[in-house]
């Protein structure tokens, strides 16, 4: 394919629960379950440690998007935690509509250690969301994030 | 031996920097025993070519205040930087941005616009200004702007920052003190890059109001209420940014019953000043249901106002998506 009729791989950045989100992930990854490649996770112990400068810092660095992920809401292995980052998410949304980021770049999901085909779903229908969104091409200099995305599937 | 030499400079600023350096009283004839002022337009009247003329690193201390708001402000930044030793950026926007940094939230059409378009302005034919126009006499030219206004350390390496909207008197007068003690070898400066003229700690390790667990159900503006005069006004809903900002102004505002609004930047250690508010403020609501959260956080009317009101041209991302596009 030509640069032009190349399809816009969004880049992501994913910041996951240890206890959770992150074993939601590895339960995908174990089963073999596919999804689309543009996230890259970072874990977190508990969504309560999401500062909202790691997100900042990720749009600032050339991220399309973000998901923050933790357990659901009463399962949270620090009790109530998540709800912190319920909270810091629905404030930061509203901070960065008003700087003219999209709503639809900062996606929070609950997910169980046992809701593997969940996540992937979830990811895969995220990264299409964001693929009609456009890249978001911060104008700022920042972290780096190589914007090539891993294509082929990586045998386990 | 002739004395050190002392420059000061306003690019993007309001002149409370220059205000406040005068308001140290009589410590400015300290200033001006130990240094020869050799430019300082808002005092005395010097010319650029002066500065041009001078060696590299030949003046000592350079103030340096105002963000970078056009090409005149960067050049004179530059030129400023080549012939200072110690160059110090000095109060909120040249640290910052400050309130003109606010401007990064819109583009600068509208800004352009707002400034001669609207009520205040008296101007009958529309007219704009533009950066180079051709008269019988040669072309005329004025600075142009910047798309979106920078700090000073976004366009030169900056030794020392002194935050403050502006810096408050009895911290200048330190730093005057501190300087002048380092020149005749009586005190060590900071390491570069260092904050001077400020606390390390945050603006509630000054405040006098008791503070308990902090949690809300709503978010209250000052004006329409009347406060605990002894109470933490967070505690109370009061949207203070005290938890973020730099301690240094002995908590000036929240002792008068006004809110912290964070002139003095970011406490150390943060990176950037509204995500750590955002932080701050999302922990003390005190619900978990995303409506009633929501509801809430209704009462916070302009949260990226509220969160970069010094900071935005500072920030991670610096300006919104309308200012990148010029």
């Amino acid at each position: 394919m030509t640069e032009e009729t190349k399809p816009f791989e969004p880049v992501i950045i994913g910041f996951t629960c240890n206890w959770c989100s992150y074993r939601a992930a590895d339960l995908a990854g174990t089963a073999r379950m596919k999804y689309a490649p543009n996230v890259r996770l970072i874990r977190l112990m508990c969504s309560g440690r999401l500062d909202p400068t790691f997100v900042f810092r990720a749009f600032a660095g050339g991220a399309d998007a973000v998901l923050v992920s933790g357990c659901h809401p009463g399962d949270c292995h620090y009790s109530t935690q998540n709800y912190k980052a319920l909270r810091r998410f629905l404030l930061m949304k509203r901070v960065l509509n008003q700087m003219g980021i999209e709503s639809g770049r900062l996606k929070l999901l609950w997910a169980s250690a046992a809701e593997g085909q969940i996540f992937a779903n979830e990811i895969t229908k995220f990264v299409e969301e964001v693929r009609l969104l456009g890249p978001l091409n911060w104008n700022t200099t920042g972290v780096n994030i190589p914007a090539e995305v891993a294509k082929e599937e990586v045998t386990a | 031996m002739s004395k050190p030499k002392f420059a000061m400079y306003w690019a993007a600023s309001c002149g409370g920097c220059e205000i406040a350096v005068l308001n140290i009283h009589e410590k400015i004839l300290d200033v001006d025993a130990a240094f020869d002022v050799v430019f300082w337009p808002v005092a005395m009247d010097a010319k650029y070519k002066d500065v041009e003329a001078m060696q590299d690193g030949e003046i000592t201390l350079c103030l340096f205040n105002g963000g970078m708001r056009n090409d005149e402000n960067e050049h004179i930044a530059k030129l400023l930087r080549r012939k200072s030793k110690i160059m110090v950026a000095f109060g909120s926007c040249a640290c910052e941005g400050c309130i003109p940094g606010l401007a990064n939230f819109s583009s600068i059409q509208d800004m352009v616009d707002t400034a001669f378009t609207t009520i205040t302005t008296d101007n009958p034919d529309n007219i704009r200004p533009v950066s180079s126009y051709a008269m019988p006499e040669g072309n005329i030219t004025i600075p142009t702007l910047n798309p979106m206004l920078k700090t000073l350390d976004q366009v030169v390496d900056v030794d020392y920052y002194m935050p403050g909207c502006p810096p408050e008197s009895h911290q200048i007068t330190a730093v005057v003190d501190l300087v002048i003690a380092a020149l005749n070898g009586k005190a060590e400066l900071p390491a570069k890059g260092a904050t001077i003229g400020a606390g390390n700690s945050t603006v509630c390790d000054e405040c006098p109001r008791k503070r308990n667990v902090k949690t809300i159900k709503e978010f209250r503006r000052i004006q329409f209420t009347t406060t605990d005069p002894e109470l933490c006004l967070l505690e109370q809903g009061i949207p203070c940014n005290g938890v973020a900002t730099r301690s240094g102004c002995n908590a000036r505002c929240p002792s008068a019953a006004a809110q912290c609004i964070g002139c003095y930047g970011p406490a150390e250690g943060v990176v950037d000043y509204g995500a750590r508010l955002i932080s701050a403020f999302a922990s003390v609501i005190d619900s978990d249901s995303p409506e009633e959260i929501d509801k809430i956080l209704d009462g916070l009317v302009d949260p990226a106002g509220q969160f970069y009101r010094f900071n935005l041209a500072g920030s991670l991302l610096r300006a919104s998506k309308l200012a990148q596009k010029g």
